[in-house]
C-alpha cells in the first residue's frame, strides 16, 4: 500500500517485523513534498519508535487478526494456546510473551494476535490474581509497605510481597511490571 | 452523531467568530491601502504543474490550486494592485496543518519584490492583531510570540547550515531539503517572534524569479510563526521562455510519478511577457486564525473538515 492510504492501526511489516501505527504526523512545506512521521509500536515486543516517509512510498500492509485463546500448558521453551472458537492448537516461543509468561495460569485467556497461522503477540491481562504456594516466616522488623518477603506463586514464580501475607492467599499482581498489587482474599 | 456534531460546532465557535472578524479586518488592510479585491475561477483547464501539489479534478477540468496565475493574468492587464481570498483544492494534504480544501489569501504589488511582500505581511499580521485587541504580544501553544517588526530574517542557507549541517544551495537534494525543513529547521526558529526564511535554492524557485548577481538562489522567501508555515512570497518571474522551461520541468517530473500527462497553462504563458516586474505572496489564512485563536490543530478554524464535510 502506498503511505498515503497509512492510518492510525494500520498494520504494516518493516523489515519482516509487524508494526501498529499509533499516530500519523502529515507535515509538508506548501511547494514541497510530504513528509509522513509515523509512530509505529512493535507488536512483538511492544515498543515504540518514529519512522519517517515520502509521498509516494510504498508500505508492506499485514493482515493481523486478534483472536481468544485458553493457554493450556508449557511445553520446553514454548507455550501452548488454544483458539478458543476453533479449537486449533499454537505453540508459542517464550520470547513472544515477554516476560509476562511467568504469571501464566494453565486455563487463563489471552488475547494472541496473529499474522496469518503465526502468532506474534500475547496480550496477558494488565492484572492477574495468583495464589501463594509458600512463604518464608515473617520477622517483626519487616514494615506493612514493604514488599519483600519472598513467596512461590501457584505458577512457581518467586515475588516480594508485603510481610502479613500468607501462605494460600489470593493476591492480585501487575504483568507489566511483574509487582505485587493487593491482597484478594481475607480483605476486611 | 448529530449530538456530537453540535458539541464540535459549539466548542468552536469562539474560534469561527474570531475567524469572520480576521477575514473582515483584513479586507479593510487592503481596501485602505488601494488593493482592489478581485474573484478568479475555482475551476479550469489547466493549473501551473507542480510536482508536489496534487490537482482535484472536475469534469476534466481542474479544481483551483492557487489563485496565482489568473491574477497574474490581471496585472498582465494593467492591474496594479490586487487581492483575493479564494479556495483551494490540494489533492491528500490532511494533517493538523492541513486540509485538502482550504483558504488562501493571495496578493500582488506591480513594482513590489519578494522583500516588499513579506513587509506587507508584518504591516497585515499586525494591524488584525490590533484589530482584534491582542496588541502585538500573542501566546501561541504556549509560545509568547512577539509580531513587533522587525522580523527575524535568515537565508536558507544560513538556517539549514546551523540546524542540520549542510548547505542545500551547494548540494540540490529536495528530499533531504523537504524531511530536514519541516522536521529540524521550522522546529528550530526563535518562539520569541515570526521568522522570515529567505532565498531559496534556484530549484525551488518556481515561479519567482532568480536573484540578480547571485543565480544559485531565487527571490522567494517563507513566513513562519509558532511552527506554523504562513505565506509565500516571490518576487515573480516574468519570463515567459524560463517560465515555459520551468513547468516543463515539472510537467515532466508528474508524467514520471503519477503517470499524468498535465496540460500547460497556456493563457498564462502567452501573455507573462505582458506581466510588469511585480511581487505576489500567499498566506493561509487557516493557518493565520490558527495562529490567532491559539489553536493547534486546523479542525478548530474550520466549521467543516475533509473528515466532517
Amino acid at each position: 500500500m502506498k503511505i498515503e492510504d497509512v492510518g492510525r492501526n494500520t498494520k504494516m511489516l518493516l523489515n519482516g517485523i509487524p508494526f501498529n501505527v499509533d499516530d500519523v504526523d502529515f507535515m509538508k512545506p506548501g511547494k514541497g513534498r510530504a513528509v509522513y512521521r509515523l509512530r509505529l509500536r512493535n507488536l512483538k515486543e511492544n515498543t515504540v519508535m518514529e519512522q519517517t516517509y515520502h509521498s509516494g512510498d510504498d508500505v508492506e500492509e499485514v493482515e493481523v487478526s486478534s483472536y481468544e485463546m485458553q493457554y493450556l500448558y508449557q511445553d520446553g521453551k514454548s507455550y501452548v494456546f488454544m483458539n478458543t472458537e476453533t479449537f486449533e492448537q499454537y505453540h508459542i516461543p517464550e520470547e513472544r510473551l515477554g516476560g509476562r509468561e511467568k504469571f501464566l495460569k494453565e486455563g487463563t485467556t489471552a488475547v494472541v494476535q496473529m499474522m496469518g497461522e503465526a502468532p506474534i503477540a500475547v496480550n496477558i491481562a494488565n492484572f492477574v490474581e495468583l495464589k501463594v504456594v509458600e512463604t518464608s516466616a515473617s520477622t517483626k522488623t519487616d514494615s506493612l509497605v514493604s514488599q519483600n518477603k519472598p513467596v512461590t506463586l501457584e505458577t512457581g514464580t518467586a515475588i516480594g510481597v508485603p510481610a502479613f501475607i500468607k501462605e494460600g492467599d489470593v493476591i492480585k499482581i501487575d504483568t507489566r511490571t511483574g509487582t505485587y498489587v493487593e491482597r484478594v482474599t481475607g480483605k476486611k | 452523531m448529530a449530538s456530537g456534531e453540535q458539541a464540535r460546532l459549539a466548542r468552536i465557535k469562539d474560534n469561527l467568530v474570531r475567524r469572520a472578524r480576521i477575514f473582515a479586518l483584513t479586507r479593510q488592510f487592503f481596501q485602505e491601502q488601494g488593493f482592489l479585491e478581485v474573484e478568479t475561477p475555482l475551476r479550469f483547464p489547466a493549473v501551473a504543474p507542480e510536482a508536489n501539489i496534487v490537482p482535484l479534478l472536475s469534469e476534466g477540468w481542474f479544481l483551483c490550486t492557487s489563485p496565482e496565475l489568473h491574477l497574474k493574468r490581471l496585472l498582465a492587464a494593467g492591474y496594479d494592485r490586487l487581492f483575493e481570498i479564494i479556495h483551494c483544492f490540494r489533492k491528500g494534504e490532511r494533517g493538523r496543518h492541513h486540509n485538502p480544501e482550504f483558504t488562501i489569501l493571495e496578493w500582488y504589488r506591480a513594482g513590489g519584490d519578494y522583500r516588499r511582500m513579506v513587509e506587507d505581511t508584518g504591516e497585515l499580521i499586525n494591524y488584525v492583531a490590533q484589530g482584534l485587541g491582542l496588541g502585538s504580544r500573542i501566546k501561541y501553544q504556549g509560545q509568547e510570540i512577539d509580531l513587533s517588526l522587525p522580523w527575524l530574517q535568515i537565508t536558507v542557507r544560513e538556517a539549514f547550515r546551523e540546524t542540520v549541517g549542510w548547505d542545500p544551495v551547494a548540494q540540490h537534494d529536495p528530499l533531504k531539503f523537504d524531511t530536514d525543513l519541516v522536521t529540524r529547521v521550522i522546529p528550530s526558529f526563535s518562539s520569541g517572534g515570526p521568522t522570515v526564511l529567505a532565498e531559496f535554492p534556484a530549484p525551488m524557485a518556481s515561479l519567482a524569479r532568480l536573484k540578480p548577481g547571485d543565480p544559485a538562489v531565487a527571490e522567494r522567501a517563507e513566513v513562519f510563526a509558532g511552527g506554523l508555515e504562513l505565506a509565500n512570497a516571490y518576487s515573480e518571474l516574468c519570463d515567459a521562455a524560463e517560465q515555459k522551461r520551468r513547468f516543463a520541468a515539472e510537467a515532466a517530473q508528474i508524467e514520471k510519478e503519477r503517470g499524468q500527462t498535465v496540460p500547460l497553462p497556456q493563457n498564462f504563458l502567452e501573455v507573462l511577457s505582458h506581466l510588469p516586474p511585480c511581487g505576489g505572496i500567499a498566506l493561509g489564512m487557516d493557518r493565520l486564525v490558527m495562529l490567532f485563536c491559539d489553536a493547534a490543530s486546523i479542525d478548530e478554524v474550520l466549521a467543516f473538515t475533509s473528515d466532517t464535510a
